[in-house]
């Protein structure tokens, strides 16, 4: 059931993630990134990854996608003409044909799937994967939580200098 | 599950974020104070900021000698970050001096641009004292934050424009190669301690093998290396350099600099220390090619602002040798040459702010043409600061480079040395040709718009001071980096 469940998730982003890149209207393009975001977010539920995939809707599927969406409509981009992107398409191909052979060979390996560290997959299920995530962060990560809020009134400071009309 | 708050305040030693703390703080006050002012007035927030650094250097000081580790292993502030802290307020006073009149000469007296700079210092900070990945991603992240506003700030001029837009693509690109580096290695190893991460490398017993801790070491070293300015990474670098404000030009080619230096040491000295073999072979050849290519396509610029951005990369090339080296002579080669870069290349960028005209279309050689009769001290300083950027004695650019090839002798790398001398030689000709037309050329100007504004005569000062000082007595100053190894 679950196996059946991933490969149709997966047929289904994989599809999507296509016509990202096929679709001539931007706006068309951005939907499809929608569905794509949201397959991963239920491969995050079926890895027992509930709170990455409510960051996956809401930070992805909603506050980027929102952004993408303005960009378009601020930037009035039509859609493209006629011109077709072929060139590349064979060379894109090969890349991914490789890059999935490349990543198989490893996985089956063994030498990259392991688990490592303090977090293993017991202690995930005994504490909750939300828990941890918010112990690791006001505990372990307090220091680079604090420094993100620096980064963002640096970030907001700069957007407004760069875009205010009159200095 | 235990209290939280409890396990969290446990950990938390401000003592070791004292020095980027208090500079927030003077940021965010600023930034304050700044909307009360009117329109178009500075000053004071330029002269709040110097207080700022100031104290920020009285704390950074009295912690020499005085390691603290504090947030649970995310930051320790010890010698090594005291040394790159201060190299790094020293770059950021030194610009900060230069800034004000320019800013009113450009036409864009707007008074953010102060915290901007005390916010990336901060940043420095951070990945100099940081232990942990996150920490160090995080402070790279706001000092390069705060780099792309300022490179763009000049919002009317296209080539600021070009700056910022280029620096922010490039710099969003070698973010995101940084942090799969970080990714992976976090994947190999369980943990994103930088001491935790050797630690595990180390009980692993195919490290060099193992494609994950691999492909993100290289990966890792690209996001710094990409800071650098080290060729393959040097792309934006010339146009960017540029294309910014004067001041900011050379504020990132020391200040940042110096930061991500730090941090790609204490990554790769203490992370990848297993690694060290085939991490020096891969810094011998970024070493020579930065060296060379920086060089090389120095000689054939017209513009001096651009000669100077192509002069960095070289002199990034000049660092690596230091990492190559892997001993504790290079090491400590790198600390100090960091601090006599800073004094020395921040000095020339000071003296084209001021013969600078409005738009800076005339900092070619030809518009360097007579300079050093016309004002003899802008001259004679100008020549002071070439000299050490060749690294003729006895400024500070000689011993810098001394101390760093003496650790590439040390550690048997012969021909590495011997190239990096070959290319010195090479920097020669187009340092001295910028000499030529100052003092060899019949001028075509007579420079009357020069102001000689009292803040950045004191910057080119402090910067003469530092590079004569270092470059005589380096000894004081080299003991201080010896002990600054961790």
């Amino acid at each position: 059931m679950e196996a059946m469940l991933f490969y149709l998730v997966a047929l289904v982003s994989v599809i999507s993630a296509f016509f990202v890149t096929k679709c001539r209207n931007p706006i068309n393009s951005a939907l499809c990134l929608v569905t794509t975001f949201l397959c991963l977010a239920v491969f995050y539920v079926m890895l027992q990854a509930p709170f990455m995939a409510a960051i996956q809707i809401m930070v992805y599927a909603g506050a980027i996608m929102v952004l993408i969406i303005f960009v378009i409509m601020l930037l009035n981009i039509g859609s493209v003409g006629k011109s077709r992107y072929t060139h590349g398409v064979a060379g894109a191909i090969v890349l991914s044909f490789l890059s999935f052979i490349v990543a198989a060979k490893f996985i089956a390996g063994g030498t990259v799937s392991k688990a490592v560290g303090d977090i293993s997959a017991e202690v995930v299920q005994s504490y909750g994967h939300t828990e941890l995530i918010g112990k690791a962060m006001f505990t372990e990560f307090l220091l680079p939580f604090e420094i993100a809020s620096i980064l963002l009134l640096v970030a907001i400071v700069g957007a407004v200098i760069l875009s205010k009309r009159k200095v | 599950m235990e209290n939280l708050a409890q396990i969290a305040m446990e950990s938390v030693n401000f003592q070791a974020i004292m020095p980027s703390l208090v500079l927030c703080c003077f940021g965010m006050v600023l930034l304050l104070v700044s909307v009360f002012l009117e329109r178009g007035r500075t000053a004071p927030i330029c002269w709040l900021s110097i207080i700022g650094l100031v104290v920020t250097g009285i704390i950074s000081i009295n912690g020499w000698n005085d390691p603290q580790a504090g947030f649970a292993g995310g930051v320790v502030l010890d010698n090594f970050a005291t040394f790159f802290n201060l190299t790094c307020l020293i770059a950021a006073g030194l610009t900060i001096l230069m800034s004000d009149s320019y800013l009113h000469r450009e036409g864009y007296p707007v008074a953010e641009y102060y915290p901007l700079i005390l916010f990336t210092t901060a940043g420095a900070m951070w990945m100099a004292s940081g232990t942990d990945l996150m920490t160090i991603f995080l402070g790279l992240e706001v000092l390069s934050v705060s780099l792309y506003v300022l490179a763009g700030f000049f919002r009317g001029q296209l080539r600021s424009n070009e700056a910022g837009l280029k620096y922010f693509f490039l710099g969003a690109f070698s973010t995101g190669f940084m942090l799969y580096g970080v990714a992976l290695l976090y994947g190999v190893t369980g943990t994103t301690k930088v001491a935790g991460i050797a630690e595990a490398i180390r009980l692993m017993p195919d490290a060099s093998s193992n494609p994950m801790i691999i492909a993100g070491a290289i990966l890792l070293s690209i996001g710094f290396l990409f800071k650098i300015g080290a060729a393959p990474f040097h792309m934006w670098t010339p146009d960017v350099y540029q294309g910014a404000p004067t001041p900011i030009t050379a504020f990132m080619s020391a200040g940042p600099k110096a930061a991500a230096f730090a941090a790609f040491m204490r990554v790769t000295y203490i992370s990848l220390d297993s690694l060290q073999v085939d991490m020096s072979a891969m810094f011998w050849v970024l070493a020579v090619l930065t060296m060379t290519i920086g060089n090389f396509v120095a000689i054939a610029q017209k513009d001096v602002k651009r000669m100077l951005a192509f002069s960095s990369i070289s002199h990034a090339g000049y660092a690596l040798v230091g990492m190559v080296a892997w001993n504790e002579v290079g090491f400590s080669g790198i600390l100090f040459y960091m601090l006599v870069y800073t004094f020395m290349n921040i000095g020339a960028f000071a003296v084209l702010v001021l013969i600078g005209k409005q738009g800076e279309d005339n900092l070619t050689l030809d518009g360097m043409a007579g300079l050093g009769y016309k004002r003899p001290f802008l001259g004679v300083a100008m020549a002071i600061f070439l000299f050490s950027l060749m690294g003729l004695p006895p400024t500070a650019g000689f011993t810098g480079k001394f101390f760093i090839f003496a650790g590439a002798l040390k550690a048997g790398y012969v021909w590495l040395a011997i190239l990096g001398v070959l290319n010195s030689a090479v920097s020669l000709y187009y340092y001295l040709r910028v000499m030529v037309y100052m003092y060899f050329r019949d001028p075509v100007e007579d420079f009357s718009w020069v102001k000689m504004e009292m803040a950045t005569i004191v910057s080119i000062l402090i910067a003469i001071a530092g590079v004569l000082y270092l470059g005589v007595l380096p000894g004081p100053v080299m003991e201080l980096a010896k002990l600054s190894i961790f």
